[in-house]
C-alpha cells in the first residue's frame, strides 16, 4: 500500500504568497483573540483554589453555585468536569483569607446544603491501604457529596511558575535556533523558528478563543510539539540541501518544490501516527489529559502546515541560494568537481 | 553487509533481558502489607525489630509472605487484607504496650507483589505519584528572614555572655534588624571587646561605629549556613510530626532554597494533616519577670516594664516575661510525658550540651524564680508552662511537674517536641487527590497508551508489512526499555508521565517511518534489496538524529525550568527520546538483519508496495522471498 503517488513535483512555491497569507491571517486572528480575550490560565499560574466534588447523581450546578457564591469568595466558577456528576469549583485568591482553610469550609457548606454533616472517617481499601479523610454523611448513612480532589496554590507560586514557563519557552526557541543555525544556515534558522513560533501563537490563539483552560500540562504539550515539528522543517531543509547538490539545473523554487514533494509522504505518515496516539489520549485519557491532547492535536496539524509550507516559503523569501548550503560539501560529493578524487 | 556481528546481537539480547527484568515488577500489582517504623527520634529500627515482629506474628498465628528490614522500617507482606489487619493488631500489641504513647508506628501499606528474587535484584516497581495513588501534597515556604532574626537574637545572647565572662564592660547590647549593636563607654573596652568578638564569633563581621559602638552582622556565607541549617532542621521536625500521623510512606523533600515538599499518600484528611504539619511553632525559654513593677502592670496599674513582654499563660491568665531569650527550641532534643517522685504527671525535657550548660547557669542564678516556655505560632506567643525553678538543673534533663493531668502532660510534651522548628513555615500550595480519582487516572492513562500503541502498530503493519512488524516490535522494545529505566531510576510515575510515554511512542515511530520510507525510496531508485536496507538505514540516521535533537532541546528546557508535574513529564520525555533512538535504529535493524541478512539472493523486501512514477508498472506488494 502506498498512499502518496505524486507523479510530478507539486508547484507549491508558486502559491507561497497564498500560504503565507493564510498563515498571516490565522496568526493575526490568534494574536487578536490573545489580546482581546486573553488566556484562561489555570490556578497553577494565577493562584487560587480548585475543588472537585462528586455527587452520586447528576449534579445541580445552579444549586452548588448558589451555595458557594453565598460564602462570599468573589468570582466563583462552577462547572461540570468530565461527567455530569463531577463538579469543579474554582475560587480566586483573596487577600486576608486563609487560603488553606477554604477547601474545608466550602466542602462543609456543600455538605450542609445536602443535609449532611462532615466527619472524620478512616477506612482500609480493598487493597489494604489505610485512608483517612473527611466525609460528608447524612443521618441515614448515605454520602450526598464526595470530595475527589482539591488544589490550593498561593499567588507567589503562580507568578513563579509563569516566569519559569516563559523561561522554558525562551530557552527552547533559542536552543532550536542555535541548533538550526549550526546545522544549516541562519536563513533556515530564522525561517524554521518563525514557522514554528507561529504554531505556538496559533495554539495559544485557540485557547484564547475558546477560553480553554491553559495549564502547565498544556504548556508542556506546546513545548513538546514545538521541538517535534521543528524537525519537520529540518527534514525539508535537508532535502533542499540535497536537491541543490543533486539537481544543478533547478532553481530555488523548483528545488524547494522537489524537497517538499519528496518528503510529503513521510511527513503525513509520521504526523499521522503521532496523531493516532494523541487521539487515543483524547478518547481515553479523561478530563485531566483533555486539553493536553487538544493542544497536541492543534500543534501537530498546524505543525505540518507551517513547517512544510511556511518555513520553506520564508526561507525562499529570505533568499536562500545554492551557495549558502553547498559550498562546504561540494568537493566531497560532487563527482563533476575536477578536484574530487577517483570515484570507486 | 546486513549482518550484525555476534556481540551486537548479544548486546541487544542483554538489553532485552534487562528491560524485561526491570519492567516485570510493575506488572505484579500490589499486596497488603504492614509497615513498622520508629515513632520516636531516640528509637532506632534495626534487624532485632524484624525478629520481634516475626515472633509476634508467629504467636498470633498470622502467616506473612515475608518480613523485611529495609533500612528505616520493617515491612511485612500478606496475602489478603484480613490477614493484614490481624497482623497489624498483633504487631501493635507486641511492640506498643502503651497505646497512648507508642514507641513504634504500625501502619497499613501496600507492597509490590513481585517475587523476592526480583526485589533482591533491586528490580522494584515505579513509585506512583499522588495523582495516581491519592493523597495530599503540601508545598511549604520556610520564612528565612525569621531564621536570620532568630540567629541574630542568639548572637546577642552569645555576645553578652562572652563579654561578661571576660569582664568587659559595655553600655548595652541590642538587636537592630539582623545586626547586633553593642554600645561602649570607652575606647579601651571597645578594642578589647572587638578582639574578643572577632576571635570568638568569626562568622560575624564586626565593624566599629563612629559613635563608639560596634555593630555585627552575619557574613553572607554564614547567612547561607544559617538558612541551610534552618531548612534541614525543619525537614527533620516535619519528619517527626508526620510520623505522628502514622503515614506509611511520606515524602519530605527540600525544593529550591527555602521550600519543603510534603507528600502523604493515602491521607485524605487535610485538616488533620495540616493541623500537625502546618503548626508553624517555635519554642523559646525565657525568665518570668516577677518584679513589683510587672506585678503592678499585671494588675493593670502601670505599663509593662522596659525589656519585658506580656503573654498569656495557658489557662492561667497573663504573665510578664523578659524579652531576653535564654534558650530556643533548637536546644531541645526531646520532650516526653512522665511521672515525678510523687507519682504526679510531669513533662521530661532533654537538652543538648549547649542548652544544658546555659540551663545550668540560668537555674543556679534563678533558684526560686519562674521560667516560662513560650510557643510562638505565626508570630504570636503563648506561654505553655511557667514552672518555678527548685534547684540547679544540671545534666540537661529537666522535669516539669505541677498541677497537671496525664493528658495535659502528654499534650505539653507533644507541643514542645513539635515546637522545635528553626524557622516558621507556611503552606503555599496544597493538593488532595481522592483514591478513586487516582485509580481512574491510572486506568485512563494505561488505556490511552494501549489503544494508541495498538493503533500505531496496526497501521505500521498494514502499511509496511514485515517492515511494519519490525517497527512495531521496535516500538514495543522502546516501551519496555523506557519503563525499565524509569523503574531502575525509581522515578515517580504521574499522569503527565503516562501522557509523556504515549507521546514518546507516537513520536518514536517517526524514526521507523523515516527509515522505511528511505528504504522504499532506494528500492524505487532501482537499488538491490540488500543495498536498499543498508542505504535506507544509513541515510535516515542523520535525519533521525536531527529530529531527536530538536525534541530533546524542548525536553531539557522543560526539565530545567519545569516543576512538579511538568518535571515528571520532562523526565519521561527526555528518557524516551534516548531509548527510542536505540530501539528504532539499532533494534529494528537487528531484526531486519536477522531476517534478511543471510539471504544472499534477496529479490524483494516485504515493505509494502513500492510505487514507481513515470508510468512504470507498479511492482506489487511482495511477501518475503
Amino acid at each position: 500500500m502506498e498512499l502518496f503517488r505524486i507523479k510530478r513535483d507539486l508547484p507549491l512555491m508558486k502559491h507561497a504568497l497564498v500560504f503565507n497569507a493564510i498563515s498571516f491571517i490565522t496568526f493575526a486572528a490568534a494574536v487578536f483573540f490573545l489580546v482581546t480575550r486573553g488566556l484562561h490560565f489555570s490556578i497553577e499560574f494565577t493562584g487560587g483554589t480548585v475543588i472537585e466534588v462528586a455527587y452520586p447523581q447528576s449534579a445541580d450546578i445552579e444549586k452548588t453555585r448558589h451555595v458557594v457564591e453565598k460564602m462570599g469568595y468573589g468570582e466563583v466558577q462552577v462547572q461540570n468536569f468530565g461527567s455530569s456528576r463531577d463538579v469543579m469549583i474554582r475560587l480566586p485568591v483573596r487577600a486576608g483569607e486563609k487560603q488553606t482553610e477554604v477547601v474545608g469550609k466550602v466542602f462543609g457548606e456543600l455538605c450542609k446544603a445536602d443535609a449532611g454533616t462532615v466527619s472524620e472517617h478512616q477506612e482500609v481499601t480493598a487493597q489494604g491501604e489505610q485512608i483517612s479523610k473527611q466525609v460528608c454523611k447524612k443521618p441515614d448513612g448515605a454520602e450526598p457529596v464526595k470530595l475527589s480532589r482539591s488544589e490550593v496554590v498561593g499567588p507567589a507560586v503562580g507568578a513563579e511558575l509563569a516566569l519559569d514557563a516563559a523561561k522554558a519557552l525562551g530557552v527552547t526557541v533559542l536552543g532550536i535556533m542555535i541548533y538550526l543555525a549550526i546545522r544549516f544556515e541562519w536563513k533556515f534558522a530564522v525561517a524554521g523558528i518563525i514557522a514554528n513560533l507561529h504554531d505556538v501563537v496559533i495554539i495559544l490563539g485557540f485557547f484564547a478563543f475558546f477560553q480553554w483552560e491553559f495549564s502547565l500540562a498544556v504548556l508542556a504539550a506546546i513545548l513538546a510539539v514545538l521541538g517535534y515539528s521543528v524537525n519537520e522543517s529540518v527534514v525539508i531543509f535537508d532535502r533542499v540541501r540535497e536537491a541543490f547538490r543533486k539537481f544543478r539545473k533547478m532553481n530555488t523554487h523548483e528545488v524547494i518544490d522537489h524537497a517538499i514533494t519528496s518528503t510529503m509522504s513521510r511527513t503525513i505518515i509520521t504526523h499521522g501516527s503521532t496523531q493516532l496516539m494523541v487521539v487515543s489520549m483524547l478518547l481515553f485519557g479523561g478530563p485531566t489529559l483533555h486539553y493536553f491532547a487538544v493542544a497536541l492535536t492543534i500543534g501537530i496539524l498546524f505543525g505540518i502546515y507551517s513547517s512544510v509550507f511556511v518555513a520553506a516559503a520564508i526561507a525562499m523569501w529570505l533568499g536562500v541560494k545554492r551557495e549558502d548550503l553547498v559550498k562546504t560539501a561540494i568537493s566531497r560529493d560532487d563527482p563533476n568537481d575536477p578536484n574530487s578524487g577517483a570515484v570507486v | 553487509m546486513n549482518r550484525y556481528p555476534l556481540w551486537k546481537y548479544a548486546l541487544l539480547l542483554v538489553a532485552l533481558l534487562i528491560g524485561a527484568l526491570y519492567t516485570l515488577p510493575n506488572l505484579f500489582g500490589e499486596a497488603p502489607a504492614v509497615q513498622v517504623s520508629s515513632a520516636k527520634v531516640t528509637v532506632k529500627v534495626d534487624g532485632a525489630l524484624q525478629a520481634r515482629i516475626e515472633a509476634a506474628l508467629q504467636q498470633a498465628g498470622v502467616q506473612a509472605d515475608y518480613v523485611q528490614f529495609d533500612g528505616s522500617s520493617v515491612k511485612a507482606r500478606f496475602g489478603d487484607t484480613d490477614t493484614q489487619l490481624k497482623a497489624k493488631d498483633a504487631i501493635g500489641k507486641a511492640l506498643n504496650p502503651e497505646p497512648a504513647d507508642p514507641t513504634y508506628i504500625v501502619a497499613l501499606n501496600l507492597l509490590s507483589r513481585s517475587p523476592q528474587w526480583l526485589t533482591a535484584l533491586h528490580a522494584n516497581p515505579m513509585y506512583l505519584g499522588l495523582d495516581l495513588r491519592g493523597g495530599v501534597h503540601f508545598l511549604m515556604q520556610v520564612d528565612m528572614k525569621a531564621a536570620l532574626t532568630k540567629k541574630a537574637d542568639a548572637l546577642v545572647g552569645d555576645a553578652r555572655t562572652m563579654l561578661r565572662d571576660k569582664n568587659i564592660r559595655h553600655a548595652g547590647i541590642s538587636r537592630d534588624g539582623n545586626t547586633v549593636v553593642i554600645a561602649f563607654r570607652d575606647a579601651e573596652q571597645r578594642t578589647a571587646a572587638l578582639d574578643l568578638l572577632k576571635n570568638q564569633l568569626p562568622e560575624v563581621t564586626w565593624t566599629p561605629q563612629a559613635d563608639g559602638g560596634v555593630t555585627g552582622a552575619l557574613s553572607p556565607k554564614a547567612q547561607v549556613v544559617v538558612q541551610e541549617a534552618a531548612l534541614k532542621q525543619n525537614i527533620t521536625t516535619l519528619h517527626n510530626r508526620v510520623n505522628e500521623l502514622g503515614v506509611a510512606e511520606p515524602v519530605i523533600q527540600q525544593q529550591g532554597l527555602d521550600r519543603v515538599v510534603v507528600q502523604l499518600p493515602g491521607v485524605q484528611d487535610t485538616a488533620k494533616a495540616k493541623d500537625i504539619i502546618g503548626r508553624t511553632a517555635t519554642l523559646e525559654l525565657r525568665m518570668v519577670d516577677d518584679s513589683a513593677e510587672s506585678l503592678e502592670a499585671l494588675k493593670g496599674n502601670g505599663p509593662v516594664p522596659f525589656g519585658t513582654e506580656r503573654f498569656i499563660d495557658r489557662g492561667n491568665g497573663p504573665i510578664i516575661v523578659k524579652r531576653q531569650v535564654a534558650l530556643t527550641g533548637d536546644a531541645l532534643i526531646d520532650a516526653q510525658p512522665g511521672f515525678d517522685e510523687n507519682h504526679s504527671p510531669s513533662v521530661d525535657l532533654t537538652l543538648d550540651a549547649k542548652g544544658a550548660r546555659i540551663m545550668k547557669d540560668l537555674s543556679r542564678e534563678n533558684i526560686g524564680k519562674r521560667m516560662a516556655i513560650l510557643l510562638f505560632e505565626k508570630g504570636k506567643g503563648e506561654v505553655v508552662t511557667a514552672p518555678v525553678i527548685r534547684s540547679e538543673l544540671s545534666g540537661g534533663r529537666i522535669k516539669i511537674s505541677g498541677a497537671m493531668t496525664t493528658q495535659e502532660a502528654s499534650d505539653t510534651a507533644l507541643l514542645l517536641r513539635a515546637g522545635s522548628l528553626a524557622a516558621p513555615m507556611e503552606i503555599i500550595e496544597e493538593r488532595t487527590i481522592g483514591p478513586s480519582l487516582g485509580k481512574e487516572n491510572i486506568e485512563k492513562g494505561i488505556a490511552s497508551v494501549t489503544w494508541g500503541f495498538a493503533a500505531v502498530a496496526a497501521f505500521m503493519c498494514v502499511y509496511y508489512l514485515l517492515f511494519g512488524v519490525f517497527s512495531s516490535l521496535a516500538l514495543g522494545f522502546n516501551l519496555l526499555l523506557l519503563i525499565a529505566s524509569l523503574s531502575l531510576m525509581q522515578a515517580t510515575l504521574t499522569l503527565p508521565g503516562i501522557a509523556a510515554i504515549a507521546l514518546v511512542l507516537g513520536m518514536a515511530i517517526d524514526s521507523n517511518v523515516l527509515i522505511n520510507e528511505r528504504v522504499r525510496e532506494e528500492l524505487r531508485g532501482g537499488v538491490s534489496p540488500q543495498q536498499a536496507i543498508n542505504l535506507g538505514y544509513e541515510r535516515a540516521f542523520a535525519t533521525i538524529l536531527d529530529s531527536n535533537v530538536t525534541t530533546l532541546i524542548a525536553g531539557v528546557a522543560l526539565l530545567v525550568f519545569g516543576s512538579g508535574p511538568i518535571k515528571g513529564f520532562a523526565v519521561v520525555h527526555c528518557l524516551g527520546i534516548l531509548t527510542s533512538m536505540f530501539s528504532s535504529v539499532v533494534f529494528s535493524r537487528g531484526l531486519v538483519n536477522l531476517w534478511y541478512g543471510r539471504q544472499k539472493k534477496l529479490k524483494s523486501l516485504s515493505i509494502g508496495q513500492v510505487w514507481k512514477p513515470e508510468g512504470e508498472e507498479a511492482s506489487t506488494a511482495v511477501t518475503e522471498a
